[in-house]
């Protein structure tokens, strides 16, 4: 790539400790995030999709620091982020901002919207006080509210009105970046795509960057440039949108795109439907994390654990984490879905 | 407006909404139990605020031939063993016993409040030194820990003050821990900390106001505990001394003479019971009022 990254991570890793016993010592640790790397270009998104519990809400939080990671580097616009002080940090926070899953826990319930923009706008200092009414203003009308809206507190609007002033605060303070955590999820679709689009504009308007977190394959494929995958921690497949979605090589990523519903009844489906359950990333499988519910694990899954790689006839930016892809691709081709057979064996 | 921006399809609101304040003021007067304890203190403090006007006698001038005389049109509530007026002096008493309440609470939850902020939000080592001190302030019954603070000190208003504000401190260390631990993870809080705000200012501008409702009510209540155990300290003999007319004080030197002449701990005792019941119909009120569940 010839582009230089605006933000890179390499080797994350964010291990919760389970405490216990007497003398509340370590017993375990919840490995949520192990060792995944990733960059995001300027004016780009990446999205980060996996099952609920797979580490991608905790990896958005560790690269903004709001959780400190357990390991690993993280570089934003060419400076090391984790070295940062925590006075440093706080000045850095205004490139780096975060929109939240819950419009209704996002937004402190004691303060009107004009007070919690304001405020946003005060911390950082980027808009000198008699300068930030008319700010305020003009936050509400890009983010599609009525100015005298901001005399309101957050109980008094919808779940869609909440999220718009959670973007306002998020783009108050001029980020690069914005690290949306289930931006959409609890809000209902038709407020979705609205804010789906809200957030496409934003980003032609300002040059924004986005870190998409989602289990929405059918958002991820509206807002993303490019996607990983993420499986108990780690990251399975990560390619520009097209290849993803037109030719997935890892055997979970067909699997969870022969999940998305087609919405034609007479559409034959042919879902791969993995067995069992996600496995504890307490204590994840070893070798390949997926091998336990793979139908192509062999024994050397249950050994080594693949690294990211990109096989003969993949896109550039295309890497997937799976021992057997040729093989799978010679058999099966490079269809999104697998034949039924293959997930029922 | 930008012309690629949705405007969502939202009706206007019809009425300016009310403020946070008003509509607690609307749910408190329509709860009975705080709109009554609320009239009774209110009974109590203007009682306070005007006792100079309302004394028929001076509370501290003895007549010995005219002790031990029951209620009267002189004397309304009877006069005591040095034949000083009773009425007059519950009336003189007022602002003492609500002002060891209030006083003794303020100061409490003023440390507690600070202290189970720290506790709750920077948790670990913090956390359990803090909290295992207020534990053993706890485990002492409250009017054990204030007598031993006070035979420490020396008894006077001041001490029976500094003993109950420290007894009051680890019951508000913990009220305010346990709502900071339910709080500090909300993504509004996670907001402001994505923000680079400094601590401080997540602590007592975000934190506290929302923690504040079971402190508020606490607070409430507390204050019913400790003019009772202010009245237990004097009755003890430690608290405010003779000849100041202090309720607890007034209740323990007609102890004596109880079965006699039941008045003179009659009049103190009922004026205790009623502050008490005040602050306690409050209290309970201000639960229901503050509890968002409960808004109609």
């Amino acid at each position: 790539m010839t582009t230089t990254p605006l933000f890179e991570t390499k080797n994350l890793k964010k291990y919760f400790p389970v405490k216990g016993g007497i003398l509340n010592r370590t017993k375990a640790e919840v490995k949520a995030v192990d060792d995944i790397s990733f960059a995001i270009n300027p004016g780009e998104t990446l999205s980060l999709v996996g099952e609920s519990g797979c580490g991608k809400s905790t990896t958005g939080r560790a690269v903004l620091r709001l959780e400190e990671p357990t390991d690993g580097e993280i570089t934003f616009n060419g400076e090391d982020f984790r070295s940062l002080s925590k006075s440093e940090l706080r000045d850095k926070r205004k490139d780096m901002q975060i929109i939240f899953q819950d419009p209704y826990a996002s937004l402190n319930p004691r303060q009107k919207v004009k007070q919690i923009l304001d405020e946003a706008m005060a911390i950082q200092g980027v808009v000198p006080k008699k300068d930030r009414p008319a700010r305020i203003r003009e936050l509400m009308d890009v983010v599609g509210m009525r100015p005298h809206q901001a005399e309101r507190y957050p109980h008094e609007f919808s779940g869609g009105q909440r999220q718009r002033i959670g973007i306002a605060r998020a783009l108050s303070v001029d980020p690069k970046l914005i690290v949306c955590d289930e931006a959409v999820s609890a809000l209902d679709v038709s407020t979705q795509a609205q804010v789906l689009n809200l957030l496409r504009d934003l980003q032609r308007k300002y040059d924004l960057t986005y870190l998409f977190i989602s289990h929405d394959l059918g958002v991820v494929r509206h807002i993303s440039d490019r996607v990983a995958v993420m499986y108990l921690g780690k990251i399975v497949e990560i390619a520009d949108k097209k290849s993803l979605f037109d030719s997935p090589r890892h055997p979970y990523t067909r699997a969870l795109l022969s999940a998305i519903p087609v919405p034609d009844p007479d559409e034959k489906s042919e879902r791969i439907v993995i067995e069992g359950d996600v496995p504890s990333p307490m204590d994840p499988p070893s070798g390949c994390r997926f091998h336990t519910r793979c139908p192509f694990a062999t024994d050397i899954c249950k050994q080594e654990d693949p690294e990211l790689r990109k096989t003969g006839d993949m896109a550039d930016d295309h890497q997937a984490a799976c021992h057997h892809m040729e093989e799978i691709v010679a058999q099966y081709g490079t269809t999104p879905t697998l034949p039924e057979e293959v997930g029922n064996e | 407006m930008g012309s690629t921006v949705n405007q969502s399809p939202e009706r206007e609101e019809f009425a300016k909404p009310e403020s946070r304040f008003k509509s607690l003021l609307k749910r408190m007067i329509r709860n009975k139990s705080s709109l009554i304890g609320a009239c009774i203190l209110i009974f109590f403090l203007l009682i306070a605020a005007f006792a100079p006007f309302l004394m028929t006698h001076d509370p501290n001038s003895t007549d010995v031939l005219n002790d031990f005389q029951g209620p009267s049109s002189e004397n309304w509530f009877g006069t005591d063993h040095n034949g000083r007026d009773i009425f007059s002096r519950i009336i003189y008493g007022t602002h003492l016993t609500l002002y060891v309440g209030t006083v003794s609470v303020a100061v409490g939850a003023v440390f507690g409040i600070v202290l189970g902020l720290l506790a709750g939000y920077y948790g670990r080592i913090l956390d359990s030194i803090i909290m295992r001190v207020a534990d053993v302030l706890l485990a002492f019954p409250g009017i054990l820990l204030a007598l031993a603070i006070v035979s420490a000190l020396g008894p006077s208003l001041n001490n029976v003050i500094i003993a109950l504000a420290i007894y009051n401190i680890p019951v508000f260390a913990r009220i305010t821990r346990g709502s900071v631990l339910e709080v500090k993870d909300v993504e509004y809080i996670q907001a402001v900390r994505a923000l680079g705000a400094k601590d401080a200012k997540i602590l007592f501008q975000h934190l506290l106001p929302n923690v504040s409702s079971p402190i508020i009510v606490q607070a409430s209540l507390q204050v019913a505990t400790s003019i009772l155990s202010a009245a237990g300290l004097s009755f003890l003999g430690l608290g405010v001394q003779p000849p100041t007319p202090e309720w607890g004080a007034m209740l323990n030197s007609g102890r004596s003479y109880m079965w006699d002449n039941p008045h003179l701990t009659l009049f103190p005792g009922i004026a205790l019971v009623l502050v008490v019941l005040g602050f306690n119909m409050l209290g309970d009120g201000l639960r229901d009022a503050l509890d968002p569940r409960s808004k109609k």
